[in-house]
């Protein structure tokens, strides 16, 4: 027999709790209750609260039977999960909202990340399950988080402010526009073992996917030279071949990126830009990234206007303020020399000191 | 003694920690047990422990699984081959426990008890099973109604926000047309012919929860044409909040297109100025909301930095109507699908092949005609052509 294949997802249909199914595309307005408590109200005058739950994606199978549970008890079997791992959990009985909460928090979920809030940390796989990590992700992120606890669950900043992380330049998380992107990198070239080059890989292809034209064949050899001068550590090639690993306990470590944003409200989306080039892997707790992370995130509360994103207030009071304020050491690497570079030259004497 | 030092300092602190979640696998699983061990290695070594892929799969399909193998298979043997599961998510991520527990079922036989809810595609991401046991899980999961997701040169699994189930702003039917999409696309999402990946996200509004600007080489974001709904009660009622409506909200207004009487405490807002950037709508969810003209603005091009750098996606179309069967998004997907598999060199996105062929070549190939929604600024250089027959 044929097995089946291409039927796609289950129909999201079958996935809805009454409620929704009910008022589908009929909700009027919202109200933000509390830390992690939205309350949504429908033409018809129906209530739902969505009780929304950090968590460390990872999850085991207990642990999703467990929410499971949770969901059957005060949601009728019903729940969702957010675009950034969070869980939410949706109650049409408003009488189950504050029993559940309490559940919920005394088996340690956390709730939060509505609002002018640090909500959970999008982020990738890191040496829990890939071959071109700089830097782990669950690891950082539970560091990063535990640091960051109190602005999960309270409204205590400008505005809300978006962190990811993603453990390589290819960027699974898309990290590039967040508030706050941590980002690994490596620092070194490939170290080329010729016999797994000359076994598997094509030469050709590992040589066009080199964007800075390090890479030449070596016909001799049957193998290929890197000039380690024009490498910027990309991995492009190790992900053609495996042959090129550029895995370094000392070259691997952390850039921090600052100022992005996805949403158009007020001013249009932008990419993040790099405030630190660098941090040491120090695990299991990368104190120098937290840290990071945690000046950045308090200086911009101290100093941003109300619903001030922290690209908006930067662009507001200058790069060069930035620096300052956060005692954040300016480098050659923060000028950028790559193609389009001009781009982000300043063309104009109006500066602040 | 623990084995695992560094990760059980991981269990520590309040936000929850995926340690606790590795121990709990491990008591049943084998697979578990040795990853955690693996990962504690590398916490140790601070490197990686895994191998470059290689090609495994399920019959009938290119890709859905991602192969891994551990470098350390003497050392690791229940994780010597611990291959992933895309496996695509309902539009929305929604769930009824029953589906949930399933899918625990299914994955304690098989695999590795451990799971991602979600992958930063959008994917179900199940981690971890050996070889021999990829075609007995995909069987199961099929007979439970769930297919792979994509990965390798193909059409990603798209996803969507929330949109009309629960939020007000939808201007689209997200859902709907994310699950459309996917299930139109099978074939390009399952096996792969492409150059490289393509993705596709759709977002119900301009704050795009789904960020779909920064990730997908097709965005497809809802927006209005008529007039922003004003309810005159309601922003009296905001009128005696703690809101300040005047510095708050149209101080703020990019376009300077609103006025606020403090005195009769109305509110107005001159519609042909605003750029609908949604500021206003998000600090007034009650007397604010979206006109009633609906559809959506298509943008292309966006991708994270492999290979030359990271792009955001430009304005593709600026207001398309989305009404099932939504037969002209298909239109114009399609033909976005052929230039790019045409002219596209291996590894290279859309986004970049529209930078090195020009927008120019793009817009003609998919019949689209040049408009000022597509640019922020004109250009400032003279380097530009003219097309035969332009010049007489
Ligand atoms: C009052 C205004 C807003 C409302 C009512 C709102 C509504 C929502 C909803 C319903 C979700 C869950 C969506 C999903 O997972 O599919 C969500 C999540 C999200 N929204 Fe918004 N949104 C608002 C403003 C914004 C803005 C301005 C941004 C700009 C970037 C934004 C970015 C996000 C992100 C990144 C998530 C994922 C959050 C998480 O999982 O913790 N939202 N929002
Ligand atoms: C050239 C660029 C990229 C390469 C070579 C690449 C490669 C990979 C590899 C090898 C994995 C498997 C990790 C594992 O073993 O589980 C992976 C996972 C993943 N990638 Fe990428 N990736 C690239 C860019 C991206 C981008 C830009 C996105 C999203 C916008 C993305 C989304 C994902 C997702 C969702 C996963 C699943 C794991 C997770 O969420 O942590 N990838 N990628
Ligand atoms: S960001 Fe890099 S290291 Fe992390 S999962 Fe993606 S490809 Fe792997
Ligand atoms: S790491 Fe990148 S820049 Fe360096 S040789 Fe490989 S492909 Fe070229
Ligand atoms: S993108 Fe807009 S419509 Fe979709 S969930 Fe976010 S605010 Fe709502
Ligand atoms: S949506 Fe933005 S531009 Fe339009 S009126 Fe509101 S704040 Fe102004």
């Amino acid at each position: 027999m044929a097995a089946r294949t291409d039927f796609g997802p289950p129909d999201f249909h079958s996935m809805l709790p009454p409620v929704i199914q009910k008022n589908y595309g009929q909700w009027k307005y919202h109200e933000r209750v509390k830390p992690g408590l939205l309350k949504h109200v429908s033409e018809s005058g129906d209530e739902l609260y969505t009780v929304r739950v950090g968590s460390e994606r990872l999850l085991s199978t207990d642990h999703v039977r467990e929410i499971c549970d949770l969901a059957e008890k005060y949601c009728g079997g019903y729940l969702r999960f957010t675009s950034r791992h969070n869980l939410e959990f949706l109650v049409s009985d408003s009488k189950q909202v504050e029993p559940l909460i309490a559940d919920l928090k005394g088996r340690g979920y956390p709730v939060g990340g509505t609002g002018a809030a640090i909500t959970n940390i999008v982020h990738t796989q890191g040496w829990i399950h890939c071959h071109t990590p700089a830097t782990d992700a669950s690891g950082v992120v539970k560091a990063v988080m535990d640091d960051l606890f109190e602005y999960f669950g309270a409204w205590k900043l400008p505005a809300y402010c978006r962190i990811s992380l993603a453990c390589c330049l290819n960027m699974c998380g898309a990290v590039h526009c967040s508030d706050i992107a941590i980002l690994g990198i490596h620092r070194k070239p490939p170290h080329v073992n010729h016999d797994v080059v000359r076994a598997k890989c094509e030469i050709p292809n590992v040589v066009a996917a080199c964007p800075t034209g390090a890479i030449r064949p070596d016909p001799p050899n049957k193998s290929l030279t890197v000039n380690e001068e024009k490498c910027m550590y990309c991995g492009n090639c190790y992900t053609m071949c495996p042959g090129m690993p550029l895995a370094d306990a000392e070259g691997d470590g952390v850039s921090i990126w600052v100022g992005g944003k996805v949403s158009s409200a007020r001013t249009p989306p932008r990419m993040s830009r790099l405030a630190i080039p660098f941090l040491p892997n120090n695990p299991p707790r990368w104190p120098e990234v937290t840290d990071a992370v945690k000046n950045i995130v308090e200086t911009w509360a101290k100093h941003a206007h109300k619903h001030e994103r922290m690209g908006e207030w930067i662009e507001r009071i200058g790069w060069d303020r930035f620096f300052e304020l956060t005692n954040i050491p300016f480098t050659e690497q923060h000028i950028d020399d790559y193609t389009l570079a001009t781009e982000t030259f300043r063309s104009t004497p109006a500066f602040r000191w | 003694m623990s084995d695992t030092p560094l990760l059980d300092e991981l269990e520590n602190g309040p936000w929850p920690s995926f340690v606790t979640d590795m121990k709990e696998a491990a008591e049943k699983k084998p697979a578990a047990r040795d990853l955690m061990r693996q990962l504690e290695l590398s916490y140790k070594e601070r490197v990686g422990h895994w191998k470059h892929g290689g090609i495994v799969g399920v019959k009938g399909y290119g890709g859905g699984v991602i192969g891994r193998y551990s470098d350390q298979p003497a050392e690791f043997p229940n994780v010597a081959e611990f291959h992933t599961f895309r496996v695509n998510q309902p539009s929305g991520w929604f769930y009824t426990t029953k589906v949930l527990r399933q899918l625990c079922d299914v994955w304690d036989k098989h695999g590795s008890g451990l799971t991602n809810f979600h992958g930063a595609t959008g994917d179900i991401i199940l981690l971890g099973a050996p070889t021999s046991e990829l075609q007995p899980t995909f069987d199961e999961l099929s007979s439970i109604g769930f297919d792979l997701g994509g990965s390798g040169s193909d059409l990603r699994t798209p996803s969507a926000c929330v949109g009309p189930a629960r939020c007000e702003y939808a201007c689209i039917d997200t859902l709907d047309i994310c699950n459309d999409i996917t299930r139109t696309y099978q074939e390009q999402l399952h096996r792969p012919q492409f150059p490289y990946k393509f993705k596709i996200k759709v977002s119900g509004c301009p704050n795009d929860c789904v960020a779909a600007i920064a990730r997908s080489d097709l965005s497809i974001i809802g927006t209005w044409k008529s007039h922003i709904r004003i309810d005159a009660e309601a922003v009296k009622q905001y009128a005696g909040s703690s809101l300040d409506i005047q510095t708050e909200v149209v101080d703020l207004c990019p376009t300077h297109c609103m006025k606020y009487d403090a005195v009769a405490k109305t509110l107005a807002i001159d519609d042909a100025e605003c750029n609908r950037c949604m500021h206003c709508i998000n600090l007034m969810p009650k007397a604010l909301r979206p006109g009633v003209e609906r559809g959506a603005t298509l943008l292309v091009g966006a991708k994270a930095p492999i290979v030359q750098g990271a792009l955001l996606s430009w304005v593709l179309v600026p207001f398309m109507k989305m009404e099932p069967p939504y037969t002209e998004l298909k239109a114009l997907i399609e033909k976005i699908f052929d230039w790019w598999d045409e002219n596209a060199k291996m590894r290279e996105r859309l986004g970049e092949l529209i930078k090195r062929e020009g927008m120019g070549d793009f817009l003609r190939a998919v019949g689209l005609k040049p408009v000022p929604q597509m640019i922020m600024r004109p250009r400032a250089n003279p380097y530009f052509f003219w097309r035969d027959g332009e010049v007489k």
